[in-house]
């Protein structure tokens, strides 16, 4: 008997991006407002999680071809270098740095180094989370 | 207006112990799932409630994030319990 996920799936199309949404807004309002980078990622996860479960691995591995081992090294790596940059001008180690700046379609924003921190643990808890899942759930 | 949000605590709290009655009572698994479905939906009004009573609107992430989080157990259960696999393969060659 071929199932029939029409509802789910339909679904699925729409719960994705406000889930996808949710986590680049609770990942940027995490400076001030709770949230941050793991509850962030932890929600990326998520969603990608409702996409295999109303698709399968080969459809997903088909629309997002990343991979997650080296998702989590590049994050570990931009972590570590944001971490390190500041024994590059002399001050002590993960001393952050912040400054304004004039983008052309935001106007005038503060970038923090913290947020690069951030965006290293994003990738870390998406990448582990996605390789556990591949690897509990995608057996051949 | 604190005594009725406090009244309506009470009553969300009585609805709750009838979902955990029909958890630990419910005669098959999808009773279970429903009731924890429920229970997902009564802890996002809970959350909305007291976030009114201690007047901060930091606890507002936390509805959604509930909701998803129930939304996507809820499907994951029901698959299991109609298919036996949470995450296929490959859906086409899957019988």
């Amino acid at each position: 008997m071929k199932s029939n996920d029409l509802i789910l799936q339909t679904s699925t199309r729409v719960v994705f991006f406000i889930i996808f949404l949710f986590s680049i807004h609770i990942f940027f309002a995490g400076h001030y407002t709770p949230g941050g980078g793991f509850v962030g990622g932890l929600l990326m996860a998520s969603a990608i999680v409702l996409l295999l479960l109303a698709y399968d691995f080969k459809t997903v591995k088909e629309v997002l071809p990343f991979n997650y081992l080296g998702m989590t090294a590049i994050g570990m790596l931009i972590a570590l270098t944001t971490a390190a940059g500041s024994l590059v001008f002399n001050v002590p180690f993960f001393t952050h740095w912040y400054d304004y700046f004039d983008f052309p379609l935001l106007g005038k924003t503060s970038i923090h180094t913290a947020m690069f921190f951030d965006i290293g643990v994003y990738l870390v808890v998406v990448g582990i989370t996605l390789t556990i899942i591949e690897m509990i759930g995608g057996d051949s | 207006m604190t005594m009725f949000l406090w009244i309506c605590v009470g009553i969300l709290s009585f609805s709750l112990v009838g979902f955990l009655y029909r958890l630990m009572k419910g005669p098959s698994t999808p009773d279970r799932v429903i009731a924890l479905d429920s229970i997902g939906v009564g802890l996002i009004t809970l959350v909305g409630l007291f976030s009114i009573l201690f007047d901060s609107p930091f606890f507002l992430e936390v509805i959604l994030l509930l909701a998803i989080i129930a939304y996507i157990g809820t499907v994951a259960f029901s698959k299991f319990t109609e298919k036996g696999v949470i995450i296929e393969n490959d859906r086409d060659t899957h019988k």
